[in-house]
């Protein structure tokens, strides 16, 4: 049955760009659970869709070709730069930079593919992923990517946990908040980007976030979390993109439900876990 | 002269047009165990946020060990335990090992990665604050007071010089409370760390402190705890209600 995977070159792509994304979402995840940012990334993934419906247009219309990945990317970023912006200019309400976002995003997206005339099978495949739409080239830039970041989070992993557990302990010891947190989310819209052609728009957040929490269930200590999210986030990208293809369904999908499947999993444990030590212990 | 780890020169401060403080004059000696009391609202934590550069001061000038705030960047030296400790996010997946070595974060400093003796430091901060066999658990599992005691641990990690608290024992039962300030004890005494430590239950401090200050704005009383304690209750109205003067000790 896999054999599929071996033979076609655009499966094998898929599936092995598949592998970094079910890396890098969990990793990144880590971080934007635990600071409950869980919606930023749904912003910035809408952000990064006007960036490929911009694509879309400027190819209709003028005939430049810019690949999808690349102008997703771009808005993603300057997106991801924005809200910090916003979040800086709302001190008190930081979350509102996420509706302002989210819904320019939405607004920008509807306005470039309605201009590229565009509501087709194409937009399908971006709202919920594919498994035929990772080329050798986007392959390529997403293994870039990957190793960019998984370089970037090895590096700053002390600050950005320090930061996270406690910012304000974190500014007082002398490290830059500021910096590191720009960092921090433009490393985020960059692995949206990356992530967006397998489990879609709509769901990317979801791979993000669904592993993380299933890992905090059972995990003691935060790193141990970070590699199991890493874990289930491989499991869910791999059993969801092999079980869309053969039952045809967008593997933005089956990813997910592989990951709800895993986080249900956990929560039973847990609470199996309990009862067993509650037995143990009355004897 | 007398050498003292932080010193305030008529330091002002006021949220926009409100004055907090005003005029304050005051000296940490090194080797001190300082207690800070005074009506909430008093500006006790304003004041700790102007010792530790969270703040500016409108007016005069705050020396950490001898120099000038603004010149002193390596701000190891000073530990601080926050109100916040007790009110931080229980469900944080972090070990105990895990919080006491971010206060390692700034100074091992960017692009460097965590060391053996880094982790043996952590290791002993934490066996410092008797909390050993719980290096490798969950912070959120711990009890309010052992959890406390970590955020020493996280203070500790650094040798500072100097220890803030900002009313550490809030919501701590007294049995805790009691070991608490065995504990702080031991660190001033055998570890000749200087403490300043904002709190209200100002019974068991005066047991403890070689020096009390109490701040409403200004400072209202500066001295020693037999001093204090031997105010009178007209004498402490007095005190958090309007100035009287600072009373002048020597070492
Ligand atoms: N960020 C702030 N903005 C405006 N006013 C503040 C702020 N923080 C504290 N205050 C005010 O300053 C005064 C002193 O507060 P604070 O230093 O926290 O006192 P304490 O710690 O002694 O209870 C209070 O009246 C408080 O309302
Ligand atoms: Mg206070």
């Amino acid at each position: 049955m896999l054999v599929d995977f071996f033979t076609y070159d655009f499966l094998r792509y898929t599936f092995f760009t598949g592998m970094l994304i079910g890396i890098i979402a969990p990793l990144l995840g880590t971080f934007i659970v635990v600071r409950r940012l869980s919606l930023i990334a749904d912003a910035l993934s809408h952000v990064t869709l006007a960036g490929i419906a911009f694509g879309l247009m400027m190819e209709k219309l003028f005939l430049i070709p810019i690949p999808a990945l690349y102008s997703g990317m771009a808005f993603s970023v300057f997106g991801s730069v924005l809200i910090e912006k916003l979040r800086s200019v709302y001190n008190a309400y930081q979350e509102i930079a996420i509706p302002i976002i989210l819904s320019g995003g939405v607004g920008l997206s509807v306005i470039f593919i309605a201009v590229a005339d565009g509501f087709n099978t194409d937009l399908f495949n971006y709202l919920f992923g594919s498994v035929s739409a990772v080329s050798q080239n986007d392959f390529f830039m997403i293994l870039t990517i990957s190793i960019f970041v998984i370089l970037v989070v090895a590096f700053f992993y002390k600050e950005l946990f320090t930061l996270s557990f406690d910012e304000e302990h974190a500014t007082i010891s002398g490290i830059h908040a500021k910096s590191i947190h720009l960092l921090f989310i433009v490393l985020t819209a960059l692995v949206i980007a990356a992530s967006i052609r397998i489990v879609g728009v709509l769901l990317v957040s979801a791979l993000m976030t669904l592993p993380v929490a299933a890992a905090m269930r059972l995990a003691k200590g935060f790193k141990q979390m970070m590699y199991l999210s890493i874990l289930f986030g491989e499991i869910s990208v791999i059993v969801g993109i092999i079980s869309g293809y053969y039952l045809n369904i967008p593997p933005g999908g089956t990813i997910v439900m592989v990951s709800i499947f895993i986080l249900l999993l956990s929560i039973g444990m847990k609470k199996f876990n309990f009862r067993l030590k509650k037995v143990r212990e009355t004897g | 002269m007398m050498e003292s780890v932080v010193s305030l020169k008529n330091v002002s401060y006021s949220y926009e047009k409100k004055p907090v403080l005003t005029s304050i004059d005051f000296e940490i000696p090194r080797g001190s165990f300082m207690g800070l009391v005074g009506p909430n609202g008093g500006g006790k934590t304003t004041l700790i946020k102007l010792m530790l550069g969270l703040l500016k001061p409108d007016e005069g000038s705050i020396e950490l060990f001898g120099r000038p705030l603004e010149y002193v960047k390596d701000r190891s030296k000073i530990g601080f335990v926050s109100q916040k400790a007790n009110t931080f996010n229980k469900g944080f997946p972090a070990t105990v090992f895990e919080v006491v070595s971010t206060g390692l974060t700034a100074k091992i400093g960017y692009f460097k990665f965590m060391n053996k003796q880094h982790k043996a430091k952590i290791l002993k901060a934490i066996e410092q604050v008797g909390m050993s066999e719980y290096a490798h658990q969950n912070i959120g599992n711990l009890s309010g007071g052992q959890q406390q005691r970590i955020f020493i641990a996280r203070a500790l990690v650094n040798d500072p010089e100097l220890i803030i608290l900002d009313e550490p024992t809030v919501g701590v039962d007294y049995e805790n409370v009691k070991r608490f300030y065995e504990l702080l004890h031991r660190l001033h005494d055998k570890n000749n760390i200087t403490l300043l430590l904002v709190t209200h239950d100002t019974g068991t401090m005066t047991e403890h402190a070689t020096d009390i200050v109490c701040l409403n704005k200004t400072l209202h009383f500066h001295g020693k705890p037999n001093e204090y304690t031997s105010l009178s209750e007209k004498d402490l109205s007095r005190i958090y209600g309007h100035p009287v003067n600072i009373v002048v000790h020597n070492h």
